[in-house]
């Protein structure tokens, strides 16, 4: 017994550590990816399960909004209503100008939304574009793109929409399509910086290096091996950025620099509302819920799907 | 260390060039003519307008402008406003209001922040840390500005706490209220940093030859897994200045804060883009100089990164 002990290493005799159920590997199954992993992870778990539902509940109303609501937001706006309380048929009561109000919060979840989506595709397209390529070829292609991004970078997100909107072409255009364009040229750094990174963990891979010895291009095997592999980040990141770009609509609509008032919004009914916040809070209220419930589900769903893709969690 | 300042110094030199840049090209493509703007609707001199562009240095070529705007810049000489008020003296006044408002905020979402999140992380699990992780998340889902309205109405109309608006008087006690609302969104992202980079170190070999040593669980618990899980807050806190500067504008607005934020705020309404560029400048130069001082940070709270290679 004492022998053991004096022994530089101890490896105790097989028979004493018998291998456990737990530690048996079962070689016909082939081992669960990242993906497959994670889905089983999320399938159990109430908050992704919640903000999925609620996610589709809303892109149903953006897309169909006359399956919620028969009151068009615009037309039967009648002033003898104004600020008036909820009857039957307008559960939410009138605007200050005698609007219904639920039919603007259902109609306003289109344009939330769609500044949404676009703003994260094309943040996508240029941030993973130039993240992708500067992380995986390195060299001045790195330096120039890191500098450009550092320049955006240093222009906060609502300041910097205050000064570009003040540029002609977009005070005399403004629209989703604007509104979009300003986000994404301030937001694109960070995509691409998270990119990076992710590409840089990949890039030096056996399974690269592989690809490579058997003949793939290297932008080749950037598309088909590296890419994939960098995905996890991104994905939870723009789930993420879809939430904080919605509230960025809204908080430059708010400030009157962001949609045209045409445009029906929740930022703008909040900001229309705010005169009568005192006497008719619920006029703000509504589409001010209506807001953050929206910004909450993709902001749940990004951190459900961190918690299941992020391989430092997985191991606790 | 000295090398290091340097060189970072040298980094944040085409940052600044690059952004201020980019901002003065936008207010060089500004439509109208400032001097034209001048006379109103009367007909000027042809002989006094070249005397005014010389004098405003717009017959220059743009470079030699924006050569002039950065020096402009430095020397805080940042023109007049529509008013004919110079922008710096108006800077001067409001800055200070919008100093109080940021360092209450910023004590709000660091100090409320850390500590919050610090005693979640370490009961990791119990009722309290997925409590706290819940209520992050829905704060950090409310817009700042919706924040504002619904406290503005129950905390200073509804139960008279504290004054809806601050008016003329901003004093430490006045500004709480706004100073909440900017600070809370931060104070949750503070909290749930803090919290993963608790867990995160709680289980560190030097966290446990800490305790192994004989030292007390709060001098463990302080200066080993608090001092080392502050590296990932301090980065948030320094980019997220630029997030606070835009609260600001949109939290200075609705409690009527008379600060920097409701000052670009008005030029914003009335398109005065000489202060906007002059104000966004600023704040961006404050920006920059903020987040190198956030890197120098590091240094102190990790000392395995020396800076001297």
């Amino acid at each position: 017994m004492t022998s053991n002990y004096q022994a530089d290493h101890y490896v105790a005799p097989i028979d004493e550590t018998p291998l456990l159920a737990t530690d048996s590997v079962r070689t016909d199954q082939a081992p669960l990816s990242l993906w497959a992993e994670a889905w089983r992870k999320l399938r159990r778990r109430p908050l992704f399960i919640v903000s999925v539902l609620l996610i589709v509940l809303l892109v149903v109303i953006a897309l169909f909004p006359g399956l919620f609501t028969q009151v068009a937001p615009n037309d039967n706006c009648d002033l003898q209503f104004s600020d008036g309380p909820p009857t039957a048929g307008h559960p939410f009561g009138y605007t200050f100008q005698g609007c219904d109000v639920f039919s603007r919060v259902i109609h306003g979840t289109q344009a939330s939304l769609s500044v949404g989506v676009l703003s994260v595709f094309f943040v996508l397209v240029i941030g993973v574009t130039l993240g992708a390529l500067a992380g995986f070829f390195g060299g001045w292609l790195d330096a120039v793109i890191a500098r450009l991004g550092d320049i955006f970078f240093a222009l906060p997100l609502v300041l910097g929409a205050l000064v570009i909107t003040q540029l002609p072409f977009f005070k005399d255009n403004k629209s989703v399509w604007t509104v979009v364009m300003v986000i994404v040229l301030l937001a694109w750094p960070q995509m691409a910086r998270i990119t990076r990174g992710a590409v840089m963990e990949v890039r030096n891979a056996d399974f690269v290096t592989a690809a490579r010895s058997l003949g793939v291009s290297r932008m080749g095997s950037l598309l088909r091996h590296v890419l994939p592999n960098a995905l996890a980040p991104i994905i939870v990141l723009a789930t993420m950025e879809l939430g904080v770009f919605i509230v960025a609509e809204a908080t430059l609509s708010f400030l009157g620099i962001g949609l045209p008032g045409s445009v029906m919004s929740w930022g703008n009914d909040i900001a229309a509302a705010q005169p009568s916040l005192r006497t008719n809070p619920a006029v703000l209220l509504y589409p001010a819920t209506a807001l953050s419930i929206t910004v909450l589900s993709f902001i749940m769903l990004g951190d459900a799907l961190r918690d299941a893709l992020d391989p430092k969690s997985r191991q606790r | 260390m000295i090398q290091y300042v340097l060189r970072r110094l040298l980094q944040v030199i085409p940052v600044f060039v690059g952004t201020t840049l980019l901002v003065y090209y936008m207010v060089f493509a500004l439509p109208g003519d400032p001097i034209a703007a001048l006379f109103g609707d009367r007909q000027p001199n042809p002989a006094v307008i070249a005397a005014l562009r010389q004098q405003y240095h717009l017959d220059e070529p743009f470079w030699v402008q924006y050569g002039l705007f950065l020096k402009n810049l430095f020397t805080f000489n940042l023109g007049n406003d529509f008013t004919g008020q110079p922008i710096a003296a108006t800077l001067g006044r409001v800055f200070p209001v919008t100093a109080m408002l940021a360092i209450e905020a910023l004590v709000i979402q660091g100090v409320f922040g850390v500590a919050a999140g610090l005693f979640a992380g370490l009961r990791k699990g119990k009722l309290f840390d997925s409590t706290v992780l819940i209520a992050s998340l829905v704060v950090i889902a409310i817009p700042t500005f919706v924040l504002g309205f619904v406290l503005q109405l129950v905390v200073g109309v509804q139960l008279g706490w504290a004054k809806p608006t601050v008016g003329s008087d901003a004093s430490w006690g006045t500004l709480l209220l706004p100073a909440f609302v900017l600070g809370l969104v931060s104070f949750a992202y503070v909290l749930r940093l803090t919290r993963a980079s608790v867990i995160e170190n709680m289980n560190a070999d030097y966290v446990r030859t800490a305790t192994a040593k004989g030292l007390s669980r709060p001098r463990v618990v302080l200066a080993h897994i608090l001092r080392n899980s502050m590296i990932p807050v301090a980065t948030y806190l320094g980019a997220n200045l630029g997030a606070l500067m835009g609260g600001a504008i949109v939290t200075e607005g609705i409690f009527n804060v008379p600060g920097v934020g409701q000052k670009l705020y008005q030029a914003i309404l009335r398109s005065e883009g000489p202060t906007i560029v002059a104000i966004v400048s600023v704040f961006v130069l404050i920006f920059v100089v903020a987040n190198l001082l956030v890197d120098l940070l590091y240094a102190w709270l990790d000392p395995r990164i020396r800076y001297d290679k």
